[in-house]
């Protein structure tokens, strides 16, 4: 039987789990054992609905709702001076709970302190932008729509980053295949030629160092020369190797124009 | 207007023809100057850049998705080909984020010898970045002579993995392999040679008419730009914050050892070239003490190179081939691959483009559930759309050479 690959989540899976296996948790801390921290908590708090908040590798994490984000990100930076957005990013947890996971990590250099605030979203839900506050959302939020597929509105100019312009689908959602299909192989040859080119065309080589012996058109072979074009055998008669330089560089001391022949056929 | 056919399909919305004075310039992606794939589209009026869209993803391996399909022993070789000048870097910064998730302390003798990894792969990625900017800027002359100094460097590194460019020489949990016996004899032989190095290229470039026109008050990033674009490194530097994680969150040793930040106000090209040659100099004083400590390491017989964490780590290789538990764990972590604990983790380091940034997310699997790379030259392109708009067309090019950006990185 044909083995059973979840559509949902086509990631790679452990082979073997073992049964009475349970997964350790990485400490998490309350945010009143750290002063900072906890200051700036009650600052998002005072505005802001918070759902979750505790330290985890002496960072910060406050889980917000999605519709907050713009305001925790204004307060963070005016009333808590974390003046960089150091990084954007999605998590695909639509497999499970039809959610992605936005994750937004500031950091403040006047205090020495990381922040990552999160939000769960509804796949047809969209974050506000947070560039009016971070230019370096500009480029963070275009990277999140193009890998995850998360909406922004507001963005200035929303657009592909990594991906092509006209790309179906975003590669790190769980459901994106990892191979290529057949449509991705011919991508450039469809486009450009039209189906109909693909036989003419050919796979792409993959190897460009590759010789083909068999292939008189485009590649010769030393000590074994045969007409361009010609068909090759096994037993090919040896040719010497001969250097232009053994009898003397061919130098033109005097030009005849009624001796000279001119050459149409370039590939002669 | 593009009339798209077959033979000519749509490339992206640029129009070339327009009816005001408006030239759109398409540089690179092939452009020699463009430090490998980037390409810049350029809206000119006259000699002058009004707007920039940096285009880039040419180099776009999915990286961070071949990441949530790898066991974590299994990504580390990859994480190689982000930054490629400085590798170990990137190797370090993905180790330490995992070390960080697990909770893991490493071997001192494995710290100073990362360190000293670190500092040469820093040393090596300066003087690459000093080669190609001098060379886009026409000094052929720092090209050579920098790029000799490099190939010490490479040499040295080769000595202890064996690789010049791809290093994967750093393991999760500690090194592989303790350093050669000649290698802190050539680090010296380098280092005692290298301050003269550099000399000569500050001699070379320092006040050359050329290079100060090309550098001086061009490219000038505000302290709030570098900021709110969130550049780090060099490039936050440069404009007046001094932030260096090697200070203000200490990794690995570096709080035991003496060096000094450099910084500057200036926020343009020259700023950000005198600030890679002061790095460079801070680097050997880094390395010169890190000599000292290794030897302190053999005095006090500190042998151990990786963690002992045997849920997570093989065994030594001792211990794997003479017991028969360290065989079926080591058999079990290499085919099955760690699992870490669950939870997130961000750790970030200072690499030699800025902060590097590791962001793991982990169900408790032997696939990370999500990986987000934080290169700091992302960021630094980024900034080009602010930056380039106002200047001149030869600016570009040495503006390009000062982000010190790398595709790898930037890409991913």
């Amino acid at each position: 039987m044909r083995k059973y690959v979840p559509k949902d989540d086509v990631q790679k899976k452990p082979y073997y789990t073992d049964r009475y296996w349970v997964a350790p948790q990485v400490a998490k801390f309350d945010v009143e054992s750290d002063e900072v921290f906890a200051a700036d908590l009650a600052a998002i708090k005072a505005k802001c609905e918070v759902i979750e908040a505790y330290i985890q590798v002496d960072q910060m994490v406050v889980m917000i709702k999605p519709t907050d984000n713009f305001t925790v990100a204004q307060i963070l930076k005016d009333e808590c001076a974390y003046n960089q957005l150091s990084e954007v990013g999605a998590m695909d947890w639509i497999a499970k709970q039809n959610q992605y996971e936005v994750f937004y990590q500031f950091l403040s250099m006047s205090k020495r302190k990381r922040v990552r605030v999160k939000c769960f979203l509804d796949v047809d839900q969209a974050v506000e932008s947070l560039n009016p506050l971070y230019r370096s959302a500009d480029w963070a939020e275009r990277e999140m729509w193009d890998m995850s597929g998360v909406k922004v509105n507001n963005h200035p100019y929303m657009k592909r980053i990594l991906m092509p312009d006209d790309w179906v689908g975003h590669p790190l959602l769980k459901t994106y295949p990892l191979q290529g299909d057949e449509a991705a192989a011919w991508y450039e040859v469809d486009r450009i030629f039209g189906k109909e080119a693909r036989d003419v065309i050919g796979p792409e080589n993959r190897e460009p160092a590759m010789v083909d012996r068999y292939d008189t058109e485009r590649f010769g072979r030393l000590g074994h020369e045969i007409e361009r074009g010609a068909e090759f055998k096994e037993d090919q008669a040896k040719t010497p190797l001969a250097y232009q330089e053994e009898g003397g560089v061919l130098i033109i001391k005097k030009f005849h124009e009624d001796d000279t022949v001119e050459i149409t056929d370039r590939k002669r | 207007m593009q009339q798209p056919n077959r033979l000519r399909p749509f490339f992206e919305n640029i129009s070339f023809d327009r009816k005001d004075n408006e030239m759109v310039i398409n540089f690179g992606p092939q452009h020699p100057s463009a430090h490998g794939q980037l390409r810049l589209v350029l809206h000119m009026q006259q000699e002058q850049i009004t707007k920039a869209h940096p285009d880039v993803g040419y180099l776009h391996r999915g990286m961070e998705k071949m990441a949530e399909n790898m066991i974590y022993n299994e990504f580390l070789p990859t994480t190689d080909r982000m930054d490629y000048i400085a590798s170990s870097s990137n190797n370090y910064g993905f180790a330490l984020a995992v070390e960080k998730l697990i909770g893991l302390e490493v071997p001192r003798r494995a710290k100073v010898i990362r360190m000293m990894l670190l500092e040469i792969n820093r040393l090596m990625s300066h003087l690459f970045w000093l080669a190609t900017t001098a060379l886009d800027i026409g000094a052929m002359t720092v090209f050579l002579y920098a790029f000799r100094e490099r190939e010490y460097l490479m040499d040295i590194i080769e000595d202890y993995c064996g690789a010049r460019l791809t290093h994967s020489s750093i393991r999760i949990g500690g090194v592989p392999l303790d350093i050669p016996d000649n290698f802190i004899h050539d680090l010296k032989e380098f280092l005692d040679k290298f301050p003269q190095d550099l000399k000569d290229y500050e001699d070379l470039l320092d006040t050359n008419r050329i290079w100060k026109m090309r550098m001086e008050d061009v490219g000038v990033i505000s302290k709030e730009m570098a900021e709110s674009w969130g550049c780090s490194g060099v490039m936050l530097r440069a404009s007046g914050h001094n932030w260096d994680l090697r200070k203000e969150e200490p990794y690995e040793l570096y709080d035991e050892v003496e060096f000094d930040v450099p910084v500057s106000d200036k926020g343009d090209n020259y700023a950000r070239y005198k600030l890679y040659m002061a790095e460079m100099r801070e680097s050997s004083k880094i390395l010169y003490q890190t000599m000292d400590m290794y030897k302190k390491t053999q005095e006090n017989n500190e042998t151990e190179l990786m963690a002992h964490a045997p849920q997570y780590i093989s065994a030594p290789k001792l211990d794997i081939m003479t017991q028969n538990y360290a065989l079926m764990q080591h058999f079990v972590l290499v085919t099955q691959g760690m699992r870490p604990p669950v939870g997130e983790v961000y750790v970030p380091t200072e690499s030699p483009k800025g902060e590097l940034g590791f962001f793991i997310n982990s169900q408790g699997g032997p696939y990370p559930y999500r990986l987000k790379m934080r290169a700091p030259s992302f960021w630094h392109t980024g900034i080009l759309q602010d930056l380039l708009p106002g200047s001149m067309i030869p600016d570009v090019v040495a503006i390009i050479g000062t982000t010190n950006i790398v595709f790898g990185e930037v890409d991913r």
